[in-house]
């Protein structure tokens, strides 16, 4: 072992991960999709791969990886290249998020919220000096950005948010708090959402410093280790009216970026149930146990065709949704469908994997029950497992089950 | 300073390797193709390097169908000038480097390079052919490689040692571990090597393949392992007189 920046070290064995293709999909995929694809993953195993088990087990966010997560495009590549962006399509996109995820779910966090949570709402709601200011910045990782939209008090119903603007002619006073904050502890700028004296829901652009401006880190998490989480505390911090988006109002400007993260989480997460399945099938040739490989069982070959088969549905599923989001034709609704589904697959993938590896699967030699920890949060965010089903469940009877 | 890097696909080093028409074929349905690792992570990053420094250009050229163009865009997203495929699937060393040596005596490069081998045939003398149609110095298995003017100093490994050699350009080299360091493509030139050139040309005259593959044959599978505990050296003598019958 040899130590690396701020104590941790990084393991001399290589990331044995391979991909597993069963329906041809990269037939459908670009060669350019497959470089994408290619150099993220040589850099992860090279970069992250080494690393990524002592963070978790440390609960440090690797700093050091954000200017390569820059390099190989993983913040904004949908942004537009004269802010710095990558101007690729969605099925890039979701290929990077995959790779990232097939590493670990919480450096997939800190490019999703980069990404999707940070870089495009100001892309999209914010005015030209704000893209021109933070755009360029955020997509080399030279200024990272946080996402304010949960609170104490409003999870799932981000509308009931308590989080307030005042405007005080020169600038608006701004009050509350926002807990469960990915990237928040070390961020330069968070998007944060508030209501404004007319209760509308506004997005607005804080920048670390601000007096008033407090985000101390949260503790003792058992998922998303490797990712900081923290709060965002907000004492009459005077906010500059230019920082605020200035047209969008309405809990539509944060649905809009999650549904661009959730988009992401459903590729991503797919990397996860890569990883355990690939990890999985390898122990599965090499144990053995009275006197044969352990893959020569039957229940172990049934868990290891009924992982490979649930990845590949998941695979068209995320596959046809980045074709209906190039096409601009995907809905929320149809995102939901895939965030949901494509996550339960990872956690159930994670959950049988880890029995396959006996009792070496509970231990930081195999990524599983990293892996499995994770998505415990991923499952959550962006929207809880249950939520989603609500919203497939309105969206087909057209009724409203929420309140 | 212009710099030739003959790059080569081949089976990912994962590919579960079999054969067709009666054991003379390489079945190549569904096999994922990379680029040979020694020609990309050393020949072609010392190339730009060298370029980087003192100017110039990077063409890379491979021979081989289109399968190959994905390969290319890489190389050409890791940073070469351009590109030129040369369309048709080599049968053996000689159709490749002919081809390259064929379309290479139409430029003027100061250096043409190979990788060290490819990790499918491991022939390791493309390099060699090149240099010889071309009449120029090859040097193979460089682990460094300085140009300096007209001249390049390369050191080489040697049983026990190092051997350094210089030799004037132009100049045919191949590169060995230690030469470079792989280069992984950034989001940039992956986006620049968009519109990148890459020529398509046809084969040359006289590059067609001297011999004939009359049958390949799958390494014999493994045996099993016989343990013999340390302490019974009377076993394990009988096992190898009796059973192995080496003494
Ligand atoms: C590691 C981590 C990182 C995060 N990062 C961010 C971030 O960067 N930015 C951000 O803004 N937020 C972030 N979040 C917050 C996350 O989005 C919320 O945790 C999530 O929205 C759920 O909110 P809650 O935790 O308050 O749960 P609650 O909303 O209290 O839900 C508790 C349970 O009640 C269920 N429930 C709620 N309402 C209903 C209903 N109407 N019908 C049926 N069941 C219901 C839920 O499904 C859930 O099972 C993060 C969370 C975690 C764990």
């Amino acid at each position: 072992m040899e130590s690396t920046s701020n104590n941790i070290h990084r393991v001399a064995k290589q990331d044995p991960y391979q991909y597993h293709d069963y329906y041809n999909i990269d037939d459908l995929l670009s060669d350019e999709h497959k470089i994408i694809r290619e150099a993220a993953r040589d850099w992860v195993k090279r970069e992250v791969s080494p690393i990524i088990e002592d963070c978790a087990q440390k609960c440090i966010f690797p700093k050091q990886i954000i200017k390569g997560l820059g390099e190989i495009g993983a913040f904004g590549p949908t942004i537009p290249v004269e802010y710095g962006g990558g101007g690729l399509d969605y099925i890039s996109y979701g290929i990077l998020m995959q790779e990232l995820e097939r590493c670990d779910s919480g450096i997939r966090s800190t490019a999703s919220v980069q990404g999707s949570l940070v870089m495009f709402p100001i892309y999209e709601f914010g005015s030209e000096a704000q893209r021109k200011k933070y755009l360029p910045k955020l997509a080399t990782g030279e200024m990272m950005g946080c996402f304010g939209l949960t609170e104490p008090n409003h999870g799932s119903n981000p509308a009931g948010m308590t989080s307030h603007i005042k405007d005080k002619g020169d600038y608006y006073l701004l009050n509350g708090a926002k807990m469960w904050i990915s990237n928040a502890p070390f961020a330069d700028i968070a998007v944060v959402w508030a209501k404004d004296e007319a209760g509308d829901i506004r997005g607005m652009v804080l920048e670390r410093g601000m007096e008033g401006f407090s985000t101390p880190e949260m503790h003792g998490k058992w998922s998303l280790r490797a990712s900081a989480t923290g709060e965002l505390i907000f004492q009459d911090v005077k906010v500059p009216k230019e920082n605020v988006f200035p047209d969008i109002k309405g809990l539509k400007g944060p649905l809009s970026c999650l549904s661009s993260a959730r988009f992401g989480i459903a590729w991503g997460v797919i990397g996860a149930a890569l990883d355990c399945y690939d990890s999985a099938l390898r122990y599965s040739q090499e144990r053995i146990q009275f006197d044969k490989p352990i893959g020569a069982f039957q229940l172990t070959q049934k868990k290891l065709a009924e992982m490979i088969t649930e990845i590949t549905k998941a695979q068209l599923l995320a596959w046809r949704l980045g074709v209906l989001k190039n096409e601009k034709r995907a809905t929320p609704a149809q995102i939901s469908m895939a965030k949901r589904n494509n996550v339960e697959m990872a956690i159930n993938i994670a959950r049988e994997a880890r029995q396959i590896h006996g009792g070496m699967g509970i231990t930081g030699e195999y990524p599983i029950m990293r892996h499995m920890m994770n998505l415990e949060s991923v499952i959550t965010y962006e929207g809880t497992h249950d939520i989603h089903l609500l919203i497939t469940g309105m969206d087909v009877t057209g009724f409203n089950a929420f309140k | 300073m212009k710099i030739l890097v003959c790059l080569s696909k081949v089976p990912d080093t994962t590919t579960k390797i079999s054969f067709t028409d009666n054991n003379t074929k390489f079945n190549a349905q569904g096999v994922t193709w990379i680029l040979n690792p020694t020609d990309e992570w050393y020949a072609l990053v010392r190339a730009l390097e060298i370029v980087e420094q003192q100017g110039g250009s990077v063409t890379v050229i491979h021979v081989g169908n289109a399968e190959g163009d994905q390969l290319i865009r890489k190389a050409l997203a890791i940073g070469a000038n351009d590109a030129v495929r040369i369309d048709v699937e080599p049968q053996d060393a000689f159709q490749a480097a002919a081809n390259i040596a064929q379309y290479a005596a139409q430029q003027s490069y100061d250096l043409i390079m190979t990788g060290k081998e490819t990790i499918n045939y491991n022939g390791a003398i493309v390099g060699g052919i090149i240099a010889e149609i071309l009449e120029l110095p090859y040097v193979s298995l460089a682990s460094s490689l300085d140009v300096n003017g007209s001249t390049a100093t390369m050191k080489c490994e040697i049983e026990g040692g190092e051997e350094t050699v210089e030799a004037s350009l132009p100049l045919v080299v191949s590169a060995n571990k230690g030469m470079a360091e792989q280069r992984i493509p950034n989001m940039r030139g992956i986006m620049t090597a968009r519109t990148k050139p890459l020529s398509v040309i046809p084969a040359f005259a006289n590059t067609q393949t001297q011999v004939e593959v009359v049958k390949f044959e799958a390494p014999p599978t493994r045996g099993n392992v016989h343990l013999v505990d340390p302490d019974n050296m009377d076993e394990l003598v009988r096992l190898l007189h009796d059973e192995a019958k080496v003494i």
